[in-house]
């Protein structure tokens, strides 16, 4: 057990874990941020993504002793009032059914846009592939980045 | 105007009181006003003839509409109180939607599956809004004093138009709760309709979206532990004996002991599937804890002996179920089916004489068809909150059909039912898996065993390996043609590991004058469950393909093919047991070829067409197919459905899309293997799922409009898709496909 302390969401926390506990567990069991998902553990289905230092990052991949001070945000502090443009353009085009994936693939498709703010169906599919749904909704999750795309130029 | 009674025989359907603080509360049971058949209704159990909803409107005009059903994305939150709404004449912005309780008191027929959820509660829901809109109007018409019939209502107002008087709902609330529900009520014209019909967002979309919680992966007590299970890693093996004494001192665990699931002597119902009756749990203060401490479990497994057990199946006679003894292989399993395929099996449907028009037949085509077992995986593996003490038990988490576990978990702990209470959280998707909730009786004697509140958690790992999959099935179909290209004699022999897929009355049945349908199945230690679509999900694809290949093998378009069939269906249809209704099947089709700009003739340009009726709809697609690089891209698309009046039409497309997206998926993916009774495939990275890149680059969505009452459509896009694809494919590839997964 050691002492981290971790930058999320703008704020300072600092946990008592195990050195190799994932990111993901720390934020789930210790922190109380049960936004961010468990679904493989493995970085093999994306619904545990994060962003650390802005970039999508798979949070059951990431050990807490990994993190240092660099910065990490969740589904819960992407935007104040759930009002970032990728969130608004979800419920415009109403994307979710069973919902478990969504903020995931919302974190993954707000790191792309952040660093290419209009990107084409084909750099949409590519940045999107790690993050799978189980309900099927990748099209409207496709509408959805590019309408967040349009609204934020 | 309809009308409809709100006091059945049975048992009174709708009961009114005042809500305390004010206002009025309804409290409904939609089933009780279904058009079941006695069969149906037989096959249920008797709590659902209760109380199963609520409507409350407060002192303040506040309308509150419980849903009551589990939501796993099929947007029945959203959608049955959508329906409520529109009867009881309110704006839908005005409507705050709660996901109710599980209350087996006060609710009955919490139940997700089968695709029925709409089309059991349109009445009951329609009603109930009814009913409470008809009380407002009567203390309406006795503060005012004149005729109810003169009180209209128009977005939560009552008005009087000789008076000029008129006030919001919530101040005759109050009154409306001493008066009598009313006997019988007049429904909405369909057409007056202004919410059903009309796209309204998921509910809990803003929650969704920011990363509230919602699901039971979520759950957070104070003083919860953390609980996971080990299971013995290949079906045909049980618990022998473990050593946990070094994961006891690991830290932040608490405790690792043996749970015994179900007791031997208990009489499974039809839902209490359980794959392992015996597991290691370890419990400790945080997941990953626990994850670590799992591996220094040394456990040993050994093989069991066969045995049988007693099941109560759905609605039907108890029967013995035979599980044998051994360690399945995926590669047996296919040489046994061919086996069995080729053996005497139990005739489900004969008409006329088929073995004659075989005998007559100017060409005979045979094709032989396999699936292999599916893994559901849910997004959000199987997970239960459980706090259990002498007294009572708490449970919450996500689940498909909470009463029909409520009994089993009753009997484990001897705690009588009024003592438990089970809630429901959104549920991270069910396919069928999360109908079968041992997990939740896990985790309740994982609980009772620490004393403590705990969340019992399965890693992806044991859920994937857990068993409860789609079965694998085997089909041989056989068609008969005249010298004119007249199908008369068809013949279908469908059987399955452990499960037979064979539905004996539905189409070609009734279009040919001789036919034979048989079924077999072989019994494995392999255990089921329903999943998206049960048996559906194998035989439109395959009957589909067949087809395909028969219109090709007769010189037919093969959208006119199936409507030649349809047609005499239609007009002179063999047998009486005919499963669909020719006219309506004819009208997706038709609406498929329309849409879709379909050219006909027998060869197809890239291009495959398949239809289906099951769940009580119809739905047909026409798949628009490019081959890049070897990899099929799904380029549209496009489809028709007839599931009677759409509710909410955007999220019907959504989920439509849904099923398409999935079935693709399982066509090219879908695979669980076994290797000495081992799943071969134990996470996303061998399990193939479909990505976006693999999904169609668009899908168009047709609903038939009609003013038939509605039916489902959570699953009857599914499984049509696969012959869609399969018959693209050939067009593509001149390669027809059969065997799933599909290859290229």
């Amino acid at each position: 057990m050691a002492n981290f302390n971790l930058n999320i969401n703008g704020k300072s926390h600092t946990v008592d874990v195990d050195p190799s506990t994932p990111m993901l567990w720390v934020l789930r069991d210790h922190l109380n941020l049960v936004g961010t998902k468990y679904g493989c553990g493995i970085a093999q289905c994306g619904a545990c993504t994060v962003h650390l230092d802005g970039t999508a990052t798979r949070s059951c991949m990431l050990t807490v002793s990994m993190v240092g001070n660099s910065e990490i945000t969740t589904i819960e502090g992407l935007s104040e009032n759930g009002d970032h443009p990728v969130q608004k353009a979800w419920l415009e085009v109403d994307v979710p059914q069973c919902g478990y994936c969504q903020a995931g693939q919302i974190m993954t498709a707000s790191a792309l846009l952040q660093k290419n703010p209009n990107p084409s169906d084909e750099e949409i599919e590519m940045a999107m592939n790690g993050n799978i749904c189980r309900c099927g909704t990748y099209i409207r999750i496709k509408k959805a980045v590019k309408l967040a795309a349009e609204s934020n130029t | 105007m309809t009308t409809t009674s709100s006091a059945l025989s049975r048992r009174s359907f709708i009961k009114g009181s005042a809500l305390a603080g004010g206002g009025l509360l309804l409290s409904f049971n939609w089933l009780a006003s279904c058009k079941l058949t006695p069969e149906e209704a037989r096959a249920l159990p008797k709590e659902w003839f209760q109380v199963n909803g609520f409507l409350k409107i407060g002192d303040n005009g506040m309308v509150t509409i419980m849903s009551p059903n589990p939501e796993g994305g099929q947007n029945v939150k959203t959608s049955m109180p959508m329906i409520v709404a529109e009867e009881l004449d309110v704006d839908w912005d005005k409507v705050i939607v709660e996901q109710a309780p599980l209350d087996t008191e006060a609710f009955s027929f919490q139940f997700l599956g089968g695709s029925q959820a709409i089309r059991r509660g349109w009445n009951g829901l329609r009603t109930a809004g009814a009913s409470a809109r008809q009380m407002l109007r009567e203390a309406a018409a006795q503060a005012w004093n004149v005729p109810v019939g003169e009180i209209e209502t128009s977005s939560g107002t009552l008005h009087h138009k000789g008076s000029g008087k008129s006030a919001g709902y919530g101040e005759f609330a109050s009154a409306a709760a001493q008066l009598p529900v009313p006997e019988s009520v007049a429904l909405k014209d369909i057409t007056d309709f202004k919410i059903i019909g009309t796209s309204q967002k998921n509910v809990d979309a803003k929650k969704i979206v920011t990363g509230q919680p919602l699901f039971g992966m979520d759950t957070q007590e104070e003083g919860m532990l953390l609980a996971m299970i080990i299971h013995p890693p290949a079906f045909g093996m049980k618990l022998k004996s473990f050593d946990a004494s070094k994961a006891k001192t690991m830290p932040g665990i608490r405790d690792v002991f043996k749970v015994k699931v179900l007791e031997d002597d208990y009489v499974r119902q039809h839902f209490d599937t359980c794959t392992f009756l015996e597991v290691v749990a370890v419990v400790g203060e945080s997941t990953w804890d626990v994850m670590n401490a799992k591996k220094a479990v040394e456990v040993s497994w050994e093989p069991f002996e066969a045995y049988s057990e007693e099941r109560v199946p759905y609605g039907g006679p108890a029967m013995t179920l035979n599980i044998p003894a051994g360690l399945e292989n995926s590669e047996d399993h296919r040489q046994s089916m061919e086996e069995m395929a080729m053996k005497g099996a139990t005739v489900a449907r004969r008409d006329g004489d088929p073995e004659a028009a075989f005998r007559g037949a100017d060409k005979v085509l045979e094709r032989t068809y396999t699936a292999p077992f599916l893994a559901h995986n849910c997004m959000e593996p199987m997970n239960f909150y459980a706090h259990v003490t002498n007294e009572s038990a708490l449970l919450k988490g996500p689940l498909q059909k909470p009463e029909l576990t409520e009994h089993a978990l009753s009997e484990r702990l001897g705690m009588p039912i009024e003592n438990i209470d089970i809630q429901m959280t959104r549920l991270g998707g069910g396919y069928g898996r999360r109908s079968y909730a041992h997990w939740l009786i896990e985790a309740a004697l994982i609980s009772r065993e620490v004393n403590a509140p705990v969340k019992l958690v399965y890693s992806r790992e044991d859920d994937m390996t857990g068993g409860i999959y789609r079965s694998t099935y085997h089909a041989t179909y056989r068609a008969a043609l005249d010298k004119d290209n007249n199908l008369i004699g068809f013949h279908v022999k469908a059987g399955g590991i452990p499960e037979s897929p064979l539905y004996a009355n539905r189409f070609p049945a009734g279009a040919v004058e001789n036919y034979l349908a048989e079924s077999w199945t072989i019994n494995s230690n392999i255990t089921i469950g329903s999943f998206r679509a049960p048996r559906s999900n194998f035989m439109a694809g395959v009957e589909q393909s067949f087809l395909d290949e028969l219109a090709e093998l007769a010189g037919k378009d093969p959208i006119a093919f199936r409507l030649e069939l349809l047609e005499r269906a239609k007009n002179d249809p063999v047998g009486e047991r005919n499963d669909y209704d020719p006219e309506r099947y004819a009208v997706v089709l038709e609406l498929v070829r329309e849409k879709s700009q379909w050219k006909d003739g027998p060869s197809q340009d890239k291009r495959g067409v398949s239809a289906y009726f099951c769940h009580n709809s119809y739905a047909a697609h026409v798949l628009d197919l490019a081959v890049d690089n070897g990899r099929p891209m799904v380029q549209k698309v496009t489809c028709a459905i007839d599931c009677g009046i759409v509710v909410n039409p955007d999220a019907a497309q959504n989920l439509a899309e849904g099923g398409i997206v999935d079935g693709i998926g399982n066509a090219l993916y879908g695979e669980l293997t076994f290797k000495d009774g081992v799943p071969m495939k134990k996470n996303f990275d061998t399990y193939r799922m479909i990505r976006m890149t693999e999904a169609p680059k668009q899908i168009e969505i047709h609903f038939v409009e009609n003013q038939i009452d509605p039916t489902g459509l959570g699953e009857p896009m599914f499984p049509p898709i696969f012959a869609a694809l399969a018959n693209a494919l050939y067009q593509q590839t001149g390669k027809r496909q059969y065997d799933q997964p599909f290859t290229i």
